[in-house]
């Protein structure tokens, strides 16, 4: 294992974001409040409690998970875009690391930029909202789950994408709709019973159940589906990276 | 010894079905400087790309100081630094951290004293704390070389490294290059300045259409195919050469005015003393003479066009 080089590029992606620290806390930090305000305040004082949980603190699990994926996804996407868009990829593929040390020091930064992110959003929302945590480990590993995951997704979709048209594709149209559609801001009970078996089909819905669940013991599906969920959507990435540095795929002719 | 690099049997054909290579064999020796001459899309940077990792060959195998590229690919990879052909560089960084980096990538532990060594042997150390990109283009060529030397390799390829260039950065270039050789690194450039394979090559290959047409020492070459031309300026213009000169391989040139004869300098006799007689027997006065060797370029040419033909 070429340590130095996964720190390398570890180290070297962190001080990329450093250089963009403002935008990358200020934005995040601005939308939450702004969604508090919102939701929480103006809509949420109309709004009694949902599953015996004040709007406002029921939302901030959904939250989260809204940045946190994302930012996983972006980070990750343009971490490696970048180097494949201005040509220096070639100094990675060129220098003696194998792709697993690729794949870690790229989504590595990329997740530990995600999870800073999360953990500030959680401490906004604390600003404006009670807000407890039942399973702080349980609560934890979904954090890191969804932003290692993640993260990987965005790898794959930096390889995948040949303009930046397609890096901001499906961030876009999934990923945004699939968590406001997944429960960010309601429980699927609200539902009617058609669109209940719809929402059902979507992953995210998953991992915003189980990491509410952590935060207040309650959840739209069984803690053990949200947790059988995060984990073959982690095996589906991986698979798919580790595919994509066997063949090459738009890495090399 | 091993040699530094063996190549055998190498092709590549891209998925559009350009044969980039066609069975290259090429052995470069330990601590010396080759030269690939080549018309643009010969293959020469396909060979590159091939050796450090980033095309994968149709066929055939390379090792690097007895490391397969594939099997070995850590060690191999390690001996060898790479200067691509385009400008690629990390636009935001500064060229301390782009060039700490790189060294980093080659799995070497950080080393301040050599970084910085390097800048000042590249004339960059004042430049260390600046963005990418705002340096000059000739800069940013030697962040790239910078780059390739930070993990101290025992290879370095430099693909086209004064296509661009100005004069001065191309002798600062010439001369890197030479003291690295120095230091026992052995090194291969391409290029399509014939001059530039002239100056500092050691050895001469030339490639075309993917195909290694010759490889030899410089100086073995030119000697080799070296040849002469003796130009003879005439008092009198001539209408047609006299058929009792048929014997020799003459042209007229320049409307009768000049004749030009080709030898070879290495051969027992050149022929020039039997011709100017032969000349003078035939009534034709020769007011002015010039010789000219040919030429690295010449050579070059004449492979090409007839590797063409």
């Amino acid at each position: 294992m070429n340590f130095e080089a996964v720190k390398s590029i570890y180290l070297f992606e962190m001080a990329r974001m450093k250089r963009t620290l403002l935008q990358s806390v200020i934005s995040p930090v601005l939308s939450t409040s702004l969604y508090f305000i919102v939701f929480g305040a103006a809509i949420g004082s109309r709004i009694e409690t949902v599953e015996g949980i004040e709007y406002g603190a029921f939302i901030v699990p959904g939250l989260m998970m809204l940045t946190l994926l994302q930012n996983s996804i972006s980070n990750a996407s343009f971490g490696i875009y970048f180097p494949k868009f201005v040509g220096t990829i070639y100094e990675v593929l060129s220098a003696p690391i194998s792709f697993l040390e690729i794949v870690l020091g790229y989504v590595g930064a990329a997740a530990t930029k995600s999870l800073i992110l999360g953990l500030i959003i959680l401490a906004t929302a604390h600003l404006f909202v009670p807000i407890e945590i039942r399973h702080p480990v349980w609560m934890l590993f979904f954090l890191v789950m969804t932003a290692v995951t993640f993260s990987l997704f965005g790898f794959i979709i930096g390889i995948w994408a040949d303009n930046f048209e397609k890096l901001q594709l499906i961030p876009l149209l999934i990923i945004t709709p699939l968590v406001f559609l997944g429960g960010a801001f309601y429980s699927i009970d609200m539902l009617p019973e058609f669109w209940q078996k719809v929402t059902l089909a979507n992953p995210v819905l998953y991992l915003i159940s189980g990491f509410r669940w952590s935060f207040y013991e309650t959840a739209d599906v069984s803690i053990e589906i949200s947790i059988a969920m995060i984990l073959a959507f982690l095996a589906l990435c991986l698979t798919i990276v580790w595919w994509i540095f066997k063949t090459g795929y738009r890495l090399k002719t | 010894m091993t040699n530094a690099l063996s190549i055998k049997n190498l092709s590549k054909t891209y998925d559009t079905g350009l044969t980039a290579l066609d069975a290259v064999d090429l052995d470069i020796r330990r601590g010396e400087i080759l030269a690939l001459l080549g018309p643009n899309g010969a293959g020469k940077t396909t060979l590159i790309s091939i050796v450090c990792g980033l095309v994968k060959p149709s066929t055939g195998t390379v090792t690097v100081e007895g490391n397969d590229i594939v099997q070995n690919f850590r060690q191999a990879r390690q001996l060898i630094g790479l200067v691509p052909q385009e400008l690629h560089t990390e636009t935001f960084e500064t060229v301390w951290a782009t060039v700490s980096y790189s060294r980093g990538l080659f799995g070497k532990k950080p080393a301040p004293a050599l970084v910085e060594q390097i800048l000042r042997d590249l004339s960059l150390y004042d430049k260390k704390d600046s963005q990418i990109m705002a340096l000059s283009g000739g800069m940013k060529r030697r962040v790239m070389i910078a780059k390739a030397l930070a993990h101290e390799p025992r290879i370095l390829f430099l693909d086209e490294p004064t296509a661009g260039v100005d004069v001065e950065l191309r002798k600062d270039m010439w001369r890197l290059v030479k003291r690295l050789r120095d230091t026992g690194v052995t090194i291969i450039l391409t290029t399509h300045y014939i001059e530039e394979a002239e100056e500092i090559a050691d050895r001469v290959g030339v490639i075309n259409k993917g195909r290694l047409l010759l490889v030899e020492d410089k100086a073995e070459l030119m000697r080799k195919l070296g040849q002469k031309q003796l130009t003879l300026e005439l008092q009198q213009p001539l209408e047609a050469l006299p058929g009792d000169l048929s014997g020799y391989a003459l042209e007229l040139a320049d409307g009768g005015e000049r004749i030009t004869y080709h030898y070879d300098t290495q051969a027992k006799r050149t022929g020039i003393a039997s011709l100017l007689s032969a000349l003078a027997g035939a009534g034709i006065t020769v007011k002015d003479l010039d010789t000219e060797q040919r030429s690295l370029e010449d050579i070059f040419v004449s492979l090409v066009v007839e590797e063409n033909q």
